[in-house]
C-alpha cells in the first residue's frame, strides 16, 4: 500500500520568556498508509495534538518535514495549501466550537464546496447527501450549532470534513467531548465511512481502550517523543515501556 | 427539576418582552430624531436665518412656539434646523470612527508583529491627547468650523474601536471554527467577511450606540467654545453660547437648544443601554 502521510523528525519548541523553552514535540517520525487507521495516544501534554496541528498546517513546526503522498508540504502556502486541504481534513475536539455560531451547519459544510468551484445549488444538494451519509436529516442544514446536541454537531463536523472527499482525515480527540454511547455511534459512523471510501484516519486520542477495536496501529507518545509503536492488541497485552504500562493500567 | 426551571424561563420572557418594548420605543424616538434632522428644511415653520427686527426677543407665543432670539429669528425653526448639524454630524462621526477603528483593529489582529505594534502605539498616542486641547490645536491649524471639529473628535476617538475590534478578533482567532474555515480553503478576505465581521459586529455596534450621546455632547461643547459650527449656522452648542447672556432675561432663547441637546443625548444613551441589554446573552430566551 502507498503511503499517504509521512512526518520526518518533527519538532516544536515553544519559546518562553524566562529562557527555559518548552519542547512540546521532539523528533516525531512516522508514516501512515492509504486507508489505514492510525492512533496517537498519550496523556494531556504529551504533544499529540501539537503533532496533529503541525500536520494540518495550523501550527508551524520548528524543525522537520511533513509529506503528503510523497510531496513535501511543510512550507506550503496560498494556492498550494488550498490544494493540500482538499486531500487532508480535520475534525476538532469540541464540535460546537468548530462551527461559526452565526452560520448554520449547512453553511459550514458547504463552505469548502463553494470554495472549490461548486455552484450554490450543487453545494446545497451535496450538503444534503453528506448529512444523510452521517445520519442526519436535511433539516439540520438550517440549524445553528447551539441548537443541536454535541453528537449531532460532531456528525455535521464529520460531514464537513468529508465534503471535498479527502484521502486523510485527522480526528483530534474527535470523540472526547461526547458521552460514551454517542462516542460508540460516532466511531461506528467513522468505521462505515472508512470501509466505503478508504479514507486514512489519524486518530488523536487519550483513551487506549477506545482505540483497541478501532485502529490498525497505535503510536504512544510521552513528553513529546514516540515511546512505542505497534498493533493495539499487542501493545495492550504486552507493553514494552513503563509509561505505556501506566497508561494502560489507568484505563483498564 | 422542571418546577425549578419554569419560573426562571417566565421571568426571562417577561424581561425579554419588556426589553423589546423599550427597544422599539427608544429606537422609534431615535429614528424620529434622525428623520427630523434629515427633513429639517421642510419642517421649519419659518426660515431659520430670517431676521425680523420688529420681533426681537419675543416670548413664546402661538406664532412663535419657542419665541425669537435677539435678531427676531424664530427659535423653533433654528432648533429644528440645528438638528441637521448636531445629529447628522454626530451620526457621521460615530459611523466613521466605528468603521475606521474596526478596520485598523482587524488589521492589527490579523497582521500581528510590527504592524500591530506600530498601529497600537499610534492609537496610544492619540488616546493620550486631551480632546479639547487637540480640538484647539486643530482649530488653530485648520481654522474653526464644524468639519474641523468632527475631524478633531474623530482623530482622538477611533482608538477605542481599534482596541475593541483587535481584542475581539484575537479572541476569535483561537476558535476552532476559524481553523475549520481555513481548512475549507477560505482566503483571508472571505474569513474576515464571513466569520470575523458578523461575530465582532455586536460589541462594536453597542459601543457605537453608547458613543452617539457622548459625541453629540462633545461636538456641542466644541461649538459652544467657538471651535465648531460658526454663527449664523444654527447648531445647538453655538446657539447656547451665542445667547448665554440672555439666560436671566429671556431664558427660552438659551434653554430651547439646551433642552434639544439634553433630550437627544438622553434618547440615544437610553437606546444604547437598551441595545446593550438586548444583545446580552444573559437576557436571551
Amino acid at each position: 500500500m502507498d503511503t499517504i502521510l509521512q512526518t520526518a523528525h518533527l519538532k516544536k519548541v515553544f519559546p518562553r520568556k524566562d529562557g527555559e523553552d518548552i519542547v512540546a514535540v521532539d523528533d516525531v517520525t512516522f508514516s501512515l498508509k492509504k486507508g489505514e487507521k492510525l492512533a496517537i495516544i498519550g496523556e494531556s501534554g504529551s504533544g499529540k495534538t501539537t503533532v496533529a496541528r503541525m500536520i494540518a498546517h495550523l501550527l508551524e513546526p520548528t524543525a522537520g518535514q511533513v509529506m503528503l503522498a510523497g510531496e513535501d508540504i511543510t512550507n506550503a502556502g496560498g494556492a498550494k495549501l488550498k490544494e493540500v486541504y482538499t486531500r487532508m481534513q480535520m475534525v476538532f475536539q469540541n464540535p460546537v466550537d468548530s462551527f461559526d455560531p452565526r452560520c448554520t451547519l449547512g453553511d459550514g459544510i458547504s463552505e469548502s464546496l463553494l470554495n472549490h468551484g461548486k455552484s450554490k445549488r450543487q453545494a446545497a444538494e451535496m450538503t444534503k447527501n453528506l448529512l444523510a451519509l452521517c445520519g442526519l436529516g436535511e433539516e439540520f442544514a438550517q440549524r445553528y450549532p447551539h441548537e443541536v446536541s454535541g453528537g449531532q454537531c460532531q456528525r455535521a463536523a464529520i460531514a464537513r470534513a468529508l465534503a471535498i472527499e479527502p484521502e486523510l482525515v485527522i480526528l483530534d480527540e474527535a470523540t472526547s467531548a461526547l458521552d460514551v454511547t454517542v462516542q460508540a455511534e460516532v466511531l461506528d459512523l467513522l468505521n462505515r465511512l472508512q470501509e466505503d471510501r478508504g479514507i486514512a484516519y489519524l486518530f488523536i486520542c487519550h483513551d487506549i481502550a477506545l482505540v483497541q477495536d478501532f485502529c490498525d496501529r497505535v503510536i504512544v507518545m510521552h513528553e513529546g517523543k514516540i515511546v512505542e509503536e505497534g498493533i493495539p492488541d499487542e501493545i495492550i497485552n504486552n507493553p514494552q515501556q513503563a509509561y505505556t504500562k501506566k497508561l494502560i493500567d489507568s484505563v483498564l | 427539576m422542571s418546577q425549578a426551571i419554569t419560573p426562571t424561563i417566565r421571568v426571562q420572557n417577561v424581561r425579554q418582552n419588556r426589553l423589546q418594548r423599550k427597544l422599539w420605543f427608544f429606537g422609534g424616538l431615535a429614528i424620529l430624531l434622525i428623520l427630523a434632522s434629515f427633513f429639517s428644511d421642510y419642517l421649519c415653520p419659518y426660515d431659520p436665518y430670517l431676521q425680523d427686527m420688529s420681533l426681537t426677543k419675543a416670548a413664546p407665543s402661538a406664532e412663535h412656539l419657542l419665541g425669537t432670539d435677539r435678531y427676531g429669528r424664530d427659535m423653533l425653526s433654528r432648533v429644528i434646523a440645528g438638528s441637521k448639524t448636531s445629529i447628522f454630524s454626530t451620526l457621521l462621526l460615530v459611523g466613521f470612527i466605528a468603521v475606521f477603528g474596526s478596520i485598523i483593529g482587524i488589521i492589527c489582529a490579523w497582521a500581528g508583529k510590527w504592524v500591530d505594534t506600530l498601529l497600537m502605539r499610534m492609537s496610544d498616542m492619540f488616546l493620550a491627547f486631551p480632546g479639547l486641547v487637540f480640538a484647539l490645536a486643530v482649530a488653530a491649524v485648520l481654522g474653526g468650523g464644524v468639519h474641523n471639529a468632527i475631524f478633531a473628535l474623530a482623530a482622538i476617538s477611533w482608538p477605542k474601536y481599534a482596541r475593541l475590534a483587535r481584542s475581539q478578533t484575537l479572541a476569535l482567532q483561537s476558535a476552532a471554527f476559524m481553523q475549520a474555515a481555513k481548512m475549507a480553503g477560505s482566503g483571508t478576505c472571505k474569513i474576515i467577511r464571513k466569520h470575523v465581521l458578523p461575530n465582532i459586529a455586536g460589541p462594536i455596534l453597542v459601543t457605537a450606540m453608547l458613543d452617539i450621546g457622548t459625541m453629540m455632547m462633545e461636538l456641542a461643547g466644541l461649538s459652544f467654545l467657538g471651535l465648531g459650527a460658526k454663527p449664523p449656522i444654527p447648531e445647538w452648542g453655538s446657539m447656547m453660547s451665542d445667547t448665554r447672556n440672555l439666560l436671566p432675561t429671556q431664558p427660552w432663547v438659551t434653554l430651547s437648544p439646551g433642552f434639544a441637546i439634553f433630550f437627544s443625548v438622553m434618547i440615544f444613551n437610553l437606546l444604547g443601554d437598551t441595545v446593550r441589554d438586548y444583545l446580552d446573552p444573559k437576557n436571551r430566551k
